[in-house]
């Protein structure tokens, strides 16, 4: 069984996402027709269904929109985060996206907390987007 | 109307397991023959006469398990000319209940059987990791979401926050559950459970609790369809499909619609009871995937037994106990009977056997119509299945 934390398979629809992240930018798709950006990257729009999208930079702000505390790892390579803070965020542009609230107090973390983006480098490939309570 | 050729269920077997393992000594698809054999001749059938084949399971992937009614299909040693390997999660089986009735009404086969395998406890194949950190997943895997119970948790979160339902609500539904498997002499978890003991027992994914989990548990199962015209040369009584649906929305969490509800139920159930001719009040018994017993909370309020939001306040009082008001998983659920990784072959097999009048201590007095809800993914899918002694 692996303790090595499993790294994204980046693919064609999320390279532009994970290069961004990388260079400590939110880069999310928005569509050119119905004006929405959503998440996670597809070549066509979920909304509208289509395909004239681009990569757009976003403020990585939003609000807490559930969370939960894992007091027991997702497997033998979490074991040393427990406790830890898995949360779907909100972001001021519409979509969700799950991620991780970095913070000594997990406790503190409510539904509707404010948050912003905080990057955390976890390969020369993989920067993660976590996030942190404002 | 009544047609010749409306679907029935006339077999039914499940394998016997003890502390959660198999007892007979074969392998996964050992297992899954030998409860197949065991629901044909129930019912007065051979293997040879199966020619509609349906399965879903985990094994063999990657591998013979990526085909898997081709690879059951031979083991059986059989030449389906009607399959169905349609994997939603642990609702598979209620839509392959709904495909083998289509089926059979369409005349495209006259026999069905629908098959399910595991031996995740054996292998002790479980653990809390994600799915591979891929496609969709590769958004969601590398952050630790303790899977699947995390999605649940987050739901279980999100409807605390909106509706305020409790810990002490979801704690409810496993106590009414364990009553039932104390009356089922195979559930596996049979000693008395109050909600002191679920709400004290080790938190695993914030806010629920171990024994706000399901069982980690081998199990297999195995119905077998025919048409009304020709259950009645059969050994059994049949149990007659009268309704269906199924719907599903993402697998990803953070792609679920609204996390405090349960949208493929909400469809599925409309659909099933629509087409059966259905209300809730002649619904005598109600069999519903309990992953989680917040998936219970939820699909009670989907399916419209109570109002969205109102669910806390409708297992209260544990008026889902043997005795209560809403007799439901009677055979002690996923949560105290078995729970071999997609549980809802067993909800069918209770239903079938409730509506039977088969279920000795746990029978509910004049069961005539049962709901079985199945909910698979992290609830991603639902299918709902209305069945009514014939």
């Amino acid at each position: 069984m692996s303790t090595e934390k499993p790294l994204p398979v980046i693919d064609h629809d999320s390279a532009p996402y994970w290069e961004a992240a990388r260079e400590g930018r939110l880069d999310i798709p928005l569509c050119g027709d119905c004006g929405k950006h959503h998440f996670y990257p597809r070549a066509i729009c979920p909304h509208c269904h289509s395909d004239n999208l681009k990569f757009d930079t976003v403020s990585g702000r939003g609000e807490v929109h559930t969370f939960t505390i894992a007091r027991r790892p997702a497997g033998p390579a979490f074991a040393d985060d427990v406790p830890y803070v898995v949360a779907l965020i909100e972001l001021e542009e519409g979509p969700r996206m799950m991620s991780r609230v970095q913070t000594d107090d997990p406790e503190s973390v409510r539904i509707g907390a404010k948050v912003e983006v905080t990057f955390v480098k976890a390969s020369d490939e993989v920067t993660f987007p976590y996030f942190r309570m404002t | 109307m009544k047609n010749g050729r409306d679907p029935v269920i006339v077999g039914l077997a499940d394998a016997p397991i003890e502390d959660g393992k198999f007892v007979t000594k074969a392998s996964v698809l050992g297992h899954a023959a030998l409860v197949a054999k065991a629901a044909v001749e129930e019912a007065g059938l051979k293997l040879s006469d199966v020619d509609g084949l349906l399965t879903a399971g985990m094994w063999g992937v990657p591998g013979p398990g990526q085909l898997p009614t081709v690879t059951l299909g031979e083991y059986l040693n059989i030449m389906p000319t009607f399959v169905d390997g349609t994997n939603i999660g642990g609702s598979a089986f209620e839509a392959h209940v709904a495909h083998a009735a289509m089926a059979l009404r369409e005349g495209y086969c006259e026999v069905a059987l629908i098959v399910y395998s595991s031996d995740q406890k054996s292998l002790r194949s479980r653990n809390l990791g994600g799915r591979p950190s891929v496609l969709s997943m590769q958004h969601e895997t590398p952050y630790g979401m303790p899977t699947p119970v995390g999605g649940y948790a987050m739901a279980a979160q999100r409807h605390m926050h909106e509706y305020g339902s409790t810990s002490e609500n979801l704690a409810e539904i496993a106590v009414a559950t364990r009553k039932w498997a104390q009356l089922n002499p195979a559930a596996t978890r049979r000693d008395p459970l109050t909600v002191d003991d679920v709400m004290s027992s080790m938190m695993i994914s914030e806010p629920l609790h171990l024994l706000d989990c399901c069982l980690v548990t081998d199990g297999a199962g195995a119905i077998v369809m025919t048409t009304a015209e020709r259950a009645k040369d059969l050994k059994t009584k049949p149990i007659a499909v009268k309704g269906y649906g199924e719907a599903h929305t993402h697998w990803a969490v953070g792609e679920m619609p609204d996390l405090a509800r349960l949208l493929p139920a909400q469809k599925a159930g409309e659909n099933a009871m629509k087409m059966a001719g259905v209300t809730h009040s002649d619904i005598d018994v109600v069999e519903v995937y309990d992953s989680f017993t917040i998936t219970v909370l939820l699909t009670l309020e989907a399916l419209g037994f109570c109002k969205i939001g109102e669910g806390g306040d409708f297992v209260s009082g544990q008026r889902t106990a043997p005795g209560g008001a809403f007799p439901m998983n009677t055979n002690g659920g996923g949560l105290s009977a078995l729970h071999p990784g997609m549980y809802g072959m067993f909800l069918l097999i209770e239903a079938s056997r409730q509506l039977r009048g088969d279920c000795g201590d746990r029978q509910v007095a004049g069961a005539e119509t049962a709901l079985v809800h199945g909910t698979g993914g992290t609830l991603s899918s639902g299918a709902t299945v209305i069945l009514q002694k014939d």
